[in-house]
């Protein structure tokens, strides 16, 4: 009953479909208190789609979720937001949820870019601008975190910093994160559970098992294989051209 | 104190743009100009409704503009014409049509002039506390979804994953548009009442930072458009909608002189 109680979402053979084509079908995950799951796979495969489906942004999915919270901090992938808005990072800090000000001066600290509080969000670099997102989502203490791709733009020590901030938040907050990255360092050294799709889950399991799976190897190629040694591996299916599956 | 005319418009221009300022902020912020016009054009149905049926011309208006927002949202999701030739369609037949209706109604004297861009000799003290009542319901309301109407229009999705349900917010508000139409056709008349929403909160944004600050600077623009639009309007003979709204205007072109003072600060 433990493990019922600290799920935070969980997806059901889940798929999506837009314009009669699947943009990912068939994931089963589950996200609880204090764990991190990550999603990889190359790009188109669905990863976006499926934190999509686990946030409730998509409404007509294939098979189901079942989410038991409601504090949810997303940094979504893609942002865009029209310069129309007269906007400074506070009031962007306070979007969706009145977070008192303790809590927004924590959180833009912990992302290094408390200087630019009072700054106008369209004057922002790319890199600043993903910092703001991160720690929009954090300040308002979440059961559940979803980052896509949460430290694109960001420099290189800065990323390690942020993944790091991350995982402590984790630990912290006792929140379950839902993380998708294509830096594999990461998935490999911060993560309970990986899910590696492709369309649909190729593999999942520990970090360890997912690295000995073929398939991912299949995925990720000299890349993966260089930073995990090589494993034995057997596929069970290929992806044709079409990225259609076909079983071995 | 309201047996003046003169005073009556002012209290009724006045009401008005306490409400116009706000909703008018979430006009141009949500890229809403066109959806108010067309909204506008079919308050001529609804004030023709009202003289036939005998109903209040405010709540008349404010149903036929829901009526033709319901249209319009099943139109979008039913049909794959781009959403301002949908716009375009309804607002001009809706005017056809309006116009078509007076016409049959010859035992009716209409004053079109007066319909098309206001009339501050037509305020009654019943108007007056229609635009108060139903300007304060208006403003409550906008307050109760300002969170999920303004997470969404910042960013859907956002607002959406973090459990503010933004298309019921949307919802309302096009009725809180529908509304306010309403209660300001008589005062601005419906060629203008856009203009009433847009040229302030316009204004306000060449001179604003956050948008707490452009919402009460488009207040302000509003209230000083209605005071200086509508003493000239007495002075110079003028409708009082196009006074208004030419006063705002002026507004506009002073606040450019402040963008340019920043941008300068700025290199």
């Amino acid at each position: 009953m433990s493990s019922e109680n600290s799920t935070l979402v969980k997806l059901n053979n889940a798929g999506f479909k837009q314009n009669d084509k699947w943009l990912v079908e068939g994931v089963s995950l589950t996200v609880e208190k204090g764990k991190i799951v990550t999603l990889i796979g190359p790009n188109g495969s669905g990863k976006s789609t499926t934190a999509k489906i686990a946030l409730g942004i998509y409404k007509n999915i294939e098979g189901s979720v079942e989410k038991y919270t409601n504090k949810v901090g997303y940094v979504p992938q893609k942002i865009s937001i029209d310069w129309t808005l007269p906007l400074r990072v506070y009031d962007f800090m306070l979007l969706t949820e009145n977070i008192k000000d303790e809590a927004i001066d924590e959180a833009l600290t912990l992302t290094g870019v408390m200087h630019l509080k009072n700054k106008n969000l369209g004057n922002l670099s790319g890199g600043e601008f993903q910092r703001v997102l991160i720690a929009r989502a954090i300040s308002k203490k979440p059961e559940l975190l979803v980052l896509d791709e949460p430290v694109q733009a960001v420099d290189y020590t800065g990323e390690i910093a942020l993944y790091e901030l991350i995982k402590r938040i984790s630990d912290t907050l006792n929140c379950g994160i839902l993380l998708i990255s294509h830096d594999l360092h990461t998935v490999m050294t911060a993560t309970d559970h990986v899910v590696c799709l492709n369309g649909h889950v190729c593999c999942s399991g520990s970090p360890m098992d997912v690295a000995k799976n073929n398939e991912y190897k299949t995925l990720f190629g000299e890349q993966a294989s260089q930073i995990l040694s090589v494993y034995e591996h057997k596929h069970d299916h290929v992806h044709s051209d079409k990225g259609e599956i076909k079983k071995n | 104190m309201f047996d003046d005319f003169f005073i009556r418009a002012l209290f009724a221009g006045i009401g008005i743009a306490f409400v116009t300022g706000p909703l008018g902020c979430f006009v141009v912020w949500r890229r809403l100009s066109y959806f108010g016009d067309t909204l506008a054009h079919s308050a001529l149905l609804g004030v023709t409704m009202a003289y036939t049926l005998d109903l209040n011309i405010a709540i008349s208006v404010f149903l036929i503009s829901s009526v033709i927002a319901l249209i319009l949202i099943q139109l979008q999701k039913k049909t794959n014409l781009p959403g301002d030739a949908l716009l375009g369609l309804l607002a001009h037949s809706s005017l056809a049509v309006g116009l078509v209706v007076i016409g049959f109604l010859t035992f009716i004297r209409f004053d079109i002039m007066g319909l098309l861009f206001g009339d501050i000799l037509a305020v009654t003290t019943d108007d007056l506390i229609i635009i108060w009542t139903g300007g304060a319901l208006i403003l409550l309301v906008l307050k109760l979804i300002w969170k999920p109407l303004f997470a969404s229009t910042v960013n859907y999705e956002l607002a959406e994953a973090e459990g503010l349900n933004p298309d019921r917010a949307k919802a309302i508000f096009t009725i809180l548009m529908a509304a306010v139409i309403a209660i300001s056709i008589k005062m601005v008349g419906l060629l203008l009442i856009t203009g009433m929403l847009i040229i302030p909160a316009a204004m306000a944004r060449n001179i604003s930072d956050s948008p707490q600050k452009m919402v009460i600077f488009s207040i302000i623009a509003g209230l000083l458009s209605v005071v200086l639009g509508l003493y000239s309007s007495l002075e110079f003979n003028t409708s009082s909608g196009p006074s208004i709204i030419a006063a705002s205007l002026i507004l506009f072109i002073l606040s450019l002189f402040k963008i340019k003072q920043s941008i300068k600060l700025k290199n």
